[in-house]
């Protein structure tokens, strides 16, 4: 599932995922890269959708983290990138997780499987007991 | 603290219009707000306003399925008006298509449609 990474620009932000409020601290900073980098209008919006939902399992089930977010090129293309790191859990089972429709919490199991589908580029590495790492990008076109 | 989101009552109808980015705990005040005022006032509709929601993610999502459902276990009527098309198409490769939920694309025609019953869908079993 990995590719070659993006390479970061410098100007990268962090912000940390410990409350509800971070959430949506990060849609409004991805939101605010994403009409930088002038993606489309449906673009950014698929973007924020998938970073709030990567946000939110940070926060829920890795218990707390990081989002590192900003612009990427590779080649000639502009792109956003976000990246989500908490030091949960751990995902046991990635295909299960990545299963529409499954849940190990009360939610609609949409969040993963949904991002995924919503960006161009998706990588996740996990290891159980020591956290999880998403990172997600979107290029302009 | 959390905010809450404003439910205005004009007739027989419940309004909510988000204006703002709701952050998780608002939007499950928001959903018990709702059934509480549907008890409360007697009211026959509900119209949600997400004209200016710029993202719908499974969270919102899952509420306004669940708000939808809820009220029509208390005999009133959900419509949600406003979806801008790209949080629709955004919505659906999510894989939340929002089946049980009434959608109409103004505020008017969400008015309207609460107005004639007859026009509802036939009953779910
Ligand atoms: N950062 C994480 N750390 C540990 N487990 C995770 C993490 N992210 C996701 N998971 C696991 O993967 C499952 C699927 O996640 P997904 O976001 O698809 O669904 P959900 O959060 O349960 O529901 P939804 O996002 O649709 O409300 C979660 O129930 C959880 O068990
Ligand atoms: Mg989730």
């Amino acid at each position: 599932m990995s590719g070659p990474r993006p390479v970061p620009d410098a100007d990268h932000e962090t912000i940390t995922i410990e409350s509800n409020d971070d959430v949506v601290r990060a849609r409004q900073l991805v939101r605010t890269l994403a009409q930088r980098c002038k993606l489309s209008l449906v673009d950014q919006t698929k973007l924020v959708t998938a970073a709030s939902e990567l946000a939110r399992n940070t926060l829920v089930y890795g218990g707390g983290g990081v989002m590192r977010t900003g612009l990427v090129r590779r080649d000639s293309r502009v792109g956003v990138t976000a990246v989500f790191e908490d030091s949960g859990p751990g995902i046991p089972d990635l295909d299960l997780a990545l299963t529409d429709g499954w849940t190990s919490g009360g939610g609609l199991g949409l969040g993963l499987s949904g991002a995924r589908r919503l960006v161009d580029d998706f990588t996740l590495d996990t290891e159980v007991g020591r956290g999880t790492q998403v990172a997600v990008t979107k290029w302009a076109r | 603290m959390t905010e809450r989101v404003p439910v205005l009552k004009i007739g027989d109808v419940l309004l909510v219009s988000i204006q703002v980015d709701l952050e998780d705990q608002t939007v499950l005040d928001l959903q018990d707000d709702l059934a509480a005022r549907i008890v409360a006032t007697g009211a026959s509709g509900v119209v949600i306003d997400i004209t200016a929601v710029e993202i719908v993610d499974s969270f919102v999502g899952r509420m306004l399925a669940t708000t939808a459902a809820i009220s029509r276990m208390l005999d009133a009527e959900t419509v949600v008006v406003g979806m801008r098309p790209a949080v629709a198409i955004t919505l659906v490769e999510l894989g939340l298509s929002l089946g049980g939920v009434r959608t109409a694309l103004t505020l008017e025609k969400g008015l309207d449609m609460l107005a004639r019953p007859d026009s509802r869908p036939p009953a779910k079993p």
